[in-house]
């Protein structure tokens, strides 16, 4: 597939990682000169430097016969534009747009047919803010992500001596929650992935997934670990983008205080936020974090955009009493460093995001991705097509589909109703599957399976 | 500093304003009650002097700037009180300058108190002249100048804003502020309109209709009774009063973007009703139900009918009366006129320090409490969730400054002149508010009759402070002003 990335910036130089390792034909085209350099040194692709808004960079870019175009510059207005031009001038099949103003996204009509012709808008910021409150709500767990249009969780859980499931065996979870209908799709020990049966116990430490519906997600964690008293104090260290969305969707269920450096930012967003306290200083400076009770606070996030600056910040309040902290962290290398130690949760931005983008590249009517595990696994939902005979799925009973190894269907969406898959479910077509992959080589495979085949044409 | 081309601007506003004695002049012909001769004669001589003015100046007419607007604000309050106290003087036998004056200043800038007794007996068309001046000084005379002539061009924002001041200065709501003038006018002449007919399907007759309806939009307590409205004594009335009261003090800019949008969401982003409502439910329930505690009242209905009515004109500035609460216990007629301080909106007709500087006020305090609690917090005072820049809150809390001076001076001074010290107190109070009535001498069973010459002048002063908002009058009076 021919791809044009707008932007070699954080959003875009991970796409265009992403995407590199997929097989494409990617050109990147930025207007500074040093990104497109760093990211051709790191990547197999091609780069223009340029403005992405206007025509003759895209036909440099080689748009005319592009497949998809990745609009995710820091700017909207250039997204947009390019958008239109590349679907009204240069008929680029795809377009996808990073839109980051609330503004263009209340109206459908701006980004729709007659507008800028958008097929998806993605907005980086929100997806963190959105994955951070979910680990607001749940604190006990370390990923909630949501299928089916909210209707099915898949939570991330690490198990804790005390909770009941604990040291016991997976079939021993229907008789503890009966009502429940709720299915462990993995559990990590260690680096291990141990692809779940009936007989796995679940050891102190394992990181277990778990598919279940939205509302019983509770149920199943207190399963597998002792539940912690729920969030009341949050403490957010960075007032940027993310920052300052988190305050906005927290400040009224909890109490938020902000801390932000930059005085003029501090002005800005306390006059957009209401309840949460905007506190003026370092996230690293020990004295302002201890009077503002750093002690008490439930959940310690830093989501500055510094790595080192988030990493110091979560270590200090963890060491003065935050209950629980969360960081943001662009560097692989450093969330290997970290996981294990003193940070209860890290968060790599790029993994976070670029799942909803992912999905739109895939082949398969792929609905939902989401990273796992910092992308080391996969979970997918993408909806089934096609007849017994075309496609590798349909109709067929689950312990009949031929699934590469450490890949798990976890549950099965029809017609809005939520079916967790057991050995017996058949798949129907037009079913929302939800498939973990705990190793990403055997995505491909993965895909071409949700793949109609050739004879169904 | 273009002096001429200001007196220019006061001559036509003059003209205008002779125009409007026409309408008592004309009645008092029409039912023969006996001041067609006074209002004749002042018509005349305002029409003279304004005349001789404009033929003085003529040559000088010009755009005026911010420093001229001062001047000649100042200039109207002060000569066209003059020309308004003529009727008087020569309608009322034995009224010296002074006190006509008084009265006159008392009507334009709203206030209502008065230094007449006899009311009943004022002829009915000098009873609507008081009323006119009421209703005319309630929105202002330059903003109605502004509306009707095609008079000050540019200039005329700043005019405008000379006349009404408020803390938020972006008052333009059309782009163009002749068409904001006439648009809060016709708003105001909609409500009066509506107001005189509800009191006359209420039981008032045809002209104490439409006196009370000047003067209860305008916000000022002229009477046409020395009973003020425990004449009627009728709920009924002092329904219509209350109602139209609120409507008054509340901020004619949302009344006139209501009536533009035909919906009531201006209302609700509007920080400033919403607050005012709640100051006034909240006073009006602990009044009466203190009234009834303390057993001025046997039941709690009638408790709750005089706080209701005499909360509602004192806080809102108004100053109408339907019974003498004087004697009531003094907490209750105190608290009543320290809510006149601040109860009615920015862009109403009443006075005082306004609803929004209140709130602006209150929301420093808080912001002070919270940062001595996190001394690194960055909190800006909010309305309506818009951040309120510092300059405003220190102009603000300046004007806090200036009202509280002048409070307590004209209270110093008031006292150093013979009166008692609750008396003087509330009268320095009620002046610079505009409210009227105040406690003890000047109490509202009493009048400002009984005050010496010096003592009404300082009164006449303090209400032109108060309506001008101090600092309008008060620049005129500094040195630096008239440095070139």
């Amino acid at each position: 597939m021919k791809i044009v990335i707008l932007g070699a910036g954080q959003v875009g130089g991970s796409v265009a990682e992403s995407l590199v390792s997929e097989a494409n034909d990617i050109t990147v085209v930025d207007i500074e000169p040093q990104r497109l350099r760093t990211l051709q040194e790191r990547l197999d692709l091609r780069t223009v430097l340029g403005s992405g808004a206007h025509p003759s960079v895209l036909a440099e870019a080689g748009i005319d016969d592009a497949d998809l175009l990745v609009a995710v510059t820091q700017s909207d207005e250039t997204n947009l534009v390019a958008c239109r031009i590349a679907a009204r001038m240069f008929n680029v099949p795809r377009r996808i747009a990073r839109v980051r103003a609330t503004d263009y996204l209340a109206n459908e009509r701006v980004l729709g047919e007659d507008g800028f012709d958008v097929d998806l808008s993605i907005c980086p910021e929100q997806i963190l803010t959105d994955y951070i409150v979910k680990l607001v709500e749940f604190p006990e767990a370390l990923q909630v992500l949501d299928f089916a249009g909210g209707k099915v969780s898949l939570v991330a859980v690490r198990a804790f001596a005390g909770g009941p499931l604990v040291g016991h065996p997976l079939k021993d979870l229907r008789r503890h929650i009966p009502r429940v209908d709720a299915r462990i799709v993995a559990i990590f020990r260690g680096d291990r992935s141990i692809v779940p049966d009936g007989d796995t116990v679940i050891e102190t430490g394992d990181e277990v997934f778990c598919l279940a519906a939205a509302e019983h997600i509770r149920e199943v964690m207190r399963e597998l670990r002792r539940m912690d008293r729920p969030v009341r104090r949050v403490m957010i260290a960075g007032g940027g983008n993310i920052g300052l969305r988190l305050a906005l969707a927290l400040e009224e269920r909890y109490s938020v205080r902000v801390i932000e450096h930059n005085k003029r930012r501090c002005e800005l967003i306390a006059a957009r936020l209401g309840e949460a306290l905007v506190l003026n200083g370092d996230t690293t400076d020990e004295e302002l974090l201890e009077s503002e009770n750093i002690g008490e606070m439930d959940l310690f996030v830093a989501v500055t955009n510094d790595d080192e600056n988030n990493i110091m910040s979560s270590l200090l309040a963890k060491r003065m009493g935050a209950r629980r902290v969360v960081s943001l962290i662009n560097r692989r290398s450093y969330v290997d460093l970290l996981q294990s130690g003193q940070i209860d949760i890290a968060i790599s931005p790029a993994q976070a995001t670029i799942g909803t983008l992912l999905a739109h590249v895939r082949r398969g009517d792929v609905v939902a991705v989401h990273s796992l595990r910092r992308g080391a696994a996969e979970a997918l939902e993408a909806v089934v097509h096609g007849d017994r005979e075309s496609c590798k799925l349909t109709d067929r009973r689950v312990d009949e589909i031929d699934l590469p190894a450490g890949t798990t269907i976890g549950a099965v969406v029809r017609r809005g109703q939520v079916l967790m898959a057991h050995h017996d479910t058949v798949i129907r077509p037009e079913d929302h599957v939800i498939v973990f992959v705990t190793d990403k080589k055997n995505l491909p495979r993965v895909e071409r399976m949700f793949q109609v085949g050739v004879r169904f044409v | 500093m273009r002096f001429l081309a200001v007196v220019n601007v006061l001559s036509r506003v003059m003209l205008l304003f002779a125009a409007s004695m026409a309408l008592p002049w004309a009645l008092s012909y029409a039912i023969h009650d006996g001041a067609q001769a006074a209002f004749g004669y002042s018509l005349a001589a305002t029409l003279i002097a304004g005349l001789a003015l404009w033929l003085a100046t003529f040559q000088e007419r010009r755009e005026l700037q911010v420093r001229d607007g001062f001047l000649l604000v100042a200039l109207v309050w002060t000569v066209l009180p003059g020309f308004a106290a003529l009727p008087l003087m020569l309608s009322i036998d034995g009224l010296a300058f002074t006190d006509a004056y008084f009265e006159a200043v008392s009507g334009l800038t709203a206030s209502g108190a008065t230094v007449l007794e006899g009311l009943d007996r004022l002829a009915v068309s000098v009873n609507i002249w008081r009323g006119l001046m009421i209703w005319m000084g309630g929105m202002g005379v330059i903003v109605l100048a502004v509306a009707i002539l095609p008079l000050l061009g540019v200039g005329g924002s700043q005019l405008f804003k000379a006349e009404t001041p408020t803390p938020m200065k972006d008052t333009k709501l059309t782009p163009r502020i002749a068409e904001t003038a006439k648009g809060l006018w016709l708003v105001y002449v909609g409500f009066t309109a509506a107001c005189t007919l509800a009191y006359w399907l209420a039981g008032m007759d045809g002209f104490d209709a439409l006196m009370h309806g000047f003067t209860t939009m305008g916000l000022g307590g002229f009477s046409s009774h020395d009973a003020s409205y425990a004449y009627w004594n009728s709920p009924a009335i002092e329904a219509v009063a209350i109602v139209f009261m609120l409507v008054a003090a509340m901020n004619f800019a949302s009344h006139f973007l209501a009536w533009r949008r035909l919906s009531a969401r201006p209302y609700a982003r509007d920080p400033e009703a919403g607050a005012m409502l709640l100051v006034l439910a909240l006073a009006v329930f602990a009044v009466a139900g203190y009234l009834f505690l303390t057993g001025v009242y046997d039941e709690f209905g009638t408790a709750l009918r005089y706080a209701a009515f005499n909360v509602v004109s004192l806080a809102t500035t108004t100053g109408y009366a339907n019974t003498d609460y004087g004697r009531w216990p003094v907490f209750a007629p105190l608290l009543m006129l320290f809510l006149s301080c601040f109860v009615s909106c920015s862009g109403s007709t009443g006075s005082g320090i306004k609803m929004i500087r209140a709130q602006i006020l209150f929301r420093q305090l808080l912001r002070e409490l919270l940062r001595t609690i996190h001394p690194r917090i960055y909190n800006p005072v909010k309305l309506s969730e818009i951040p309120v820049s510092n300059a405003t809150v220190f102009a603000v809390l300046a004007y806090l400054f200036m009202y509280v001076t002048s409070v307590v001076v004209l209270t110093l001074l008031l006292t150093a002149s013979g009166l008692d010290v609750v008396s003087g107190f509330s009268a320095a109070v009620a002046s610079l508010n505009n409210t009227g009535p105040g406690l003890g001498e000047v109490g509202p069973s009493a009048t400002y009759a009984g005050l010496t010459d010096t003592q009404t002048w300082i009164c006449t002063f303090a209400m032109l402070l108060g309506r001008l908002e101090l600092f309008t009058l008060l620049v005129v009076l500094t040195p630096a002003f008239w440095r070139k």
